[in-house]
C-alpha cells in the first residue's frame, strides 16, 4: 500500500473507524442487492454461456452458442422490432399525455381533486384488472368499442386479433396505464415552482407557450429525466396485460423482450437461450443508465 | 416641496374584493410623474393588491386605472408599459443572470445587439459586472435582489413596481441598497410605487407616502407631513420610531383644547418631546419601566400613575433605574389630539401659529 506520509495512530484510527461505520451503512442495502440483483444477475450470466441440460445429457459450456441461435432466430428480430416501437411510442406518449393532464390538473377548476383522483385511478388499478377491462373494451362486436363505432355504422374490428393493430391496442393500455402515474410526478413538480416565476413572465410579456418553454419545461427537466427512466423501464418491464391480453400473438405481433424471455424460460424451459436474451436487455439497459448518468445529467438544471 | 408635476398613474374609485377578505375599496390614488410613492401599511391592509392591481396581475370589480393618461383597466401586464420587482425577486432558476436580465426584452424580439447594449447597462447600473453567467443559486441575497432590480430597468419602462424587496435582506444591507434604489430611481427619472411594511423605508425613501388600512387610504402626504401631523391615531402609532405615545387624555393634566370634552379625547405626543423631570418638578408622576441606550439616544420605558406607558427619548446618555419614581412633562404645543372614537385628529389652531 503506498503511502506518501505515515498517519499517526489516532488518525488512523479514526479513519478506520469511519471506514467501518460507512460499511455498516451500507451492509443491508448490499446484502439484499447482491442477493436479489447481483447473485442473479452473474447465474444469468454463467448460465447463459451452456447448453440446455437433460436429465441424461448434463448441460455443457458452448460459449457464445446461445447468443448466436438468438441472432439467427426471426422471432428475436420480431421481438426487438415490438419492443422498440413499445417504447418508442410509450415512452413520449405517455410523458406528453401525463404534462398535459398536469398543466390542466394544477389549473384552478371546479371538481379539481376529482380530475386528480380520475386521472390516477389507473395506476390503482393492478394492471391484470386493467387489462381485463381493457378486454371488454376491445372485443369485437360486443366491446365497448365496438359498440361506440357501431353507432355510426362502422363494421367491428378484432383489435387485439389482427397483426396489425394488436400492438397498437396493447400500446393503448399501457399508455392509458402509465399517464396517470407520471402526472402525479409532474404535479408535485409544477406544485414546487412559485406562482411568481408565472407572473413575473407575464409582466415581461412572456405568454402562455413562452412560459412552458422558456420557464416550465426546463424546471421540470429532473422529474422528465425520472419519468422517462421510469417509462423506460417500464417498456421493458410492464409486461402483465399481455398475459390477458394477447399472449404475445397473432403471430408474434405483439411479443416483448420481456414477455418472450419469459416464455423460453418457463413454457419452452429452454433456460439457457431466456439467460442469454436477459442478458442482452441487462446490457441494453445498462448503456442507457451510463448515457443517462454522464450526458444527460449533465444538461439538467437541478434546485 | 411638494410635487407640481402631472399625474401618471391614477387609480380611480378602484375596488377588489376577495372571498376570504382582504383587498382594497374604493381607492382613489393619484401618483405624479417621476415620483417615488410608497404603499405603506400593516399586512392585509391592501398595499400589495394596489400594486398588483396597477401591475395588472388582479383586475378590479369596480373602477378604472390609468397609467400615463391611457386607461390600462383591462390591458395585460405586459402591455402597460411597467415593470415589477417581487418580493421573492421571482428570478428564473434555471437561467444566468444575464439570461434573466434580458428575458423580457427576448421575449419582445428586442435585437440581439440592442439586447446586450442595455444587458451591459443594466449589469453597471446595478454594480452586476461580471456575474452574468452565474444562476441565481450561485448568488448572495443581495446580488439575487441587483439582478431582479437590473431585469426591472433593463427595459426602459417608465413605471417601476417593487413588492417589498428589500424584507429578504438582512438589516445591515437593507439600508444600504435603500439609497442605492433611490438614487437609480432619481437618476433614470422613472415613477416608482414601492411598497412596504417598515415605516423607517417610506419615511426614508419616500416623496410620497400613503398609508393604507383595511382597505383604504388612511392618509398620504411627504413623510414630514405624516410624522408632524398625523391625520389619525392609526398614522401616528404607526409611524415614527418609537411611534407616537396615545394615551386617554383624561390621563394627562393638559387640558383638551377649547370647545371639546376631555374624556372623548385621546393625546398624543412624540417621545423626543417628552422631558424626563425628578419627581414632583413634572406634572405627571411616572415609573421607570426599562430603558434602552442606543448611543446617541436612549429610549425609557414609563408607566404614568394610571397604567398607560409612555416612551421617552433623551439625547446621549440616561440613567435611570428600572423602578425609579420621575415625572414629565412635555410642551402643550407638542399635544396631538384625536377624537378617541373615530381617531380623526383634532386640528388645534395653536399650531399652526407656531410651525
Amino acid at each position: 500500500m503506498p503511502r506518501s506520509r505515515a498517519l499517526d495512530p489516532i488518525a488512523q484510527r479514526q479513519r478506520r473507524l469511519h471506514a467501518l461505520y460507512g460499511w455498516m451503512l451500507l451492509t443491508p442495502a448490499l446484502l439484499l442487492l447482491t442477493l436479489f440483483a447481483f447473485l442473479p444477475a452473474a447465474a444469468t450470466l454463467w448460465g447463459s454461456f451452456f447448453s440446455r441440460g437433460t436429465p441424461r445429457r448434463p448441460a455443457v459450456f458452448n460459449g457464445l452458442e446461445n447468443y448466436a441461435d438468438l441472432f439467427a432466430d426471426p422471432t428475436f428480430w420480431t421481438v426487438i422490432g415490438n419492443t422498440l416501437l413499445y417504447a418508442a411510442v410509450t415512452i413520449p406518449v405517455s410523458i406528453a399525455l401525463a404534462l398535459l393532464m398536469a398543466l390542466w390538473a394544477d389549473g384552478r377548476m371546479p371538481l379539481r381533486g376529482f380530475v386528480r383522483g380520475a386521472y390516477f385511478t389507473p395506476t390503482v388499478l393492478p394492471m391484470v384488472a386493467a387489462a381485463n377491462l381493457w378486454l371488454f373494451f376491445y372485443t369485437p362486436g360486443l366491446g365497448v368499442i365496438d359498440a361506440f363505432t357501431g353507432l355510426f355504422g362502422l363494421p367491428p374490428v378484432n383489435w387485439l386479433g389482427q397483426p396489425q393493430t394488436a400492438l397498437w391496442a396493447v400500446i393503448v393500455v399501457t399508455v392509458w396505464k402509465e399517464a396517470g402515474f407520471f402526472m402525479i410526478f409532474y404535479l408535485a413538480a409544477l406544485q414546487t415552482i412559485p406562482p411568481d416565476l408565472r407572473e413575473a413572465a407575464r409582466v415581461e410579456g412572456a405568454g402562455r407557450f413562452t412560459y412552458l418553454r422558456r420557464v416550465l419545461l426546463p424546471l421540470l427537466m429532473p422529474t422528465t429525466a425520472f419519468i422517462f427512466i421510469n417509462a423506460l423501464i417500464n417498456s421493458v418491464k410492464l409486461i402483465d396485460q399481455l398475459f390477458i391480453l394477447t399472449k404475445g400473438g397473432p403471430n408474434n405481433a405483439t411479443k416483448l423482450a420481456l414477455y418472450w424471455v419469459w416464455e423460453m424460460a418457463f413454457s419452452y424451459f429452454d433456460r439457457p437461450h431466456a439467460a442469454a436474451m436477459t442478458v442482452l436487455l441487462l446490457l441494453v439497459l445498462g448503456v442507457v443508465a451510463i448515457l443517462h448518468f454522464t450526458v444527460f445529467d449533465k444538461r439538467i438544471h437541478y434546485r | 416641496m411638494t410635487a407640481r408635476a402631472e399625474s401618471f398613474v391614477r387609480l380611480d374609485q378602484v375596488t377588489r374584493a376577495f372571498p376570504g377578505g382582504g383587498g382594497v375599496s374604493d381607492l382613489s390614488i393619484t401618483i405624479p410623474r417621476g415620483s417615488f410613492t410608497v404603499l405603506l401599511g400593516p399586512s392585509g391592509c391592501g398595499k400589495s393588491t394596489t400594486l398588483r392591481l396597477i401591475a395588472g396581475l388582479e383586475t378590479p370589480d369596480q373602477g378604472r386605472i390609468e397609467i400615463d393618461g391611457r386607461e390600462v383597466t383591462a390591458l395585460a401586464p405586459s402591455a402597460r408599459g411597467l415593470s415589477v420587482v417581487f418580493q421573492s425577486y421571482a428570478l428564473f432558476p434555471h437561467l444566468s443572470v444575464a439570461e434573466n436580465i434580458v428575458f423580457g426584452l427576448k421575449v419582445r424580439r428586442v435585437p440581439k445587439v440592442e439586447r446586450t447594449r442595455k444587458l451591459k447597462e443594466a449589469l453597471a447600473l446595478t454594480g452586476l459586472e461580471g456575474l452574468d453567467d452565474r444562476k441565481p443559486a450561485e448568488l448572495s441575497g443581495g446580488q439575487r435582489q441587483r439582478v431582479a432590480l437590473a431585469r426591472a430597468i433593463v427595459a426602459d419602462h417608465p413605471l417601476c413596481l417593487m413588492d417589498e424587496p428589500l424584507s429578504n435582506l438582512d438589516a445591515k444591507l437593507r439600508h444600504g441598497v435603500r439609497q442605492e434604489i433611490r438614487a437609480l430611481q432619481r437618476r433614470l427619472g422613472m415613477t416608482v410605487i414601492y411598497v412596504t411594511h417598515d415605516q423607517t423605508e417610506a419615511m426614508g425613501m419616500a416623496d410620497h407616502v400613503i398609508l393604507m388600512r383595511a382597505g383604504r387610504i388612511e392618509q398620504q402626504g411627504a413623510p414630514v407631513a405624516l410624522y408632524e401631523e398625523p391625520a389619525t391615531a392609526f398614522a401616528a402609532s404607526f409611524i415614527g420610531t418609537p411611534p407616537m405615545t396615545l394615551v386617554p387624555a383624561a390621563a394627562v393634566s393638559i387640558l383638551a383644547p377649547a370647545g371639546y370634552v376631555q374624556e372623548r379625547l385621546t393625546a398624543g405626543v412624540r417621545s423626543e418631546a417628552v422631558r424626563l423631570l425628578p419627581t414632583g418638578v413634572g406634572p405627571l408622576p411616572a415609573t421607570v419601566v426599562a430603558s434602552e441606550f442606543l448611543g446617541a439616544e436612549t429610549f425609557v420605558y414609563l408607566r404614568l400613575a394610571g397604567g398607560e406607558t409612555l416612551t421617552a427619548r433623551i439625547p446621549g446618555r440616561a440613567e435611570p433605574v428600572p423602578g425609579a419614581a420621575v415625572s414629565v412633562r412635555w410642551p402643550e404645543e407638542a399635544t396631538h389630539w384625536f377624537d378617541c372614537e373615530t381617531g380623526r385628529r383634532i386640528a388645534i389652531p395653536h399650531m399652526a401659529e407656531g410651525s
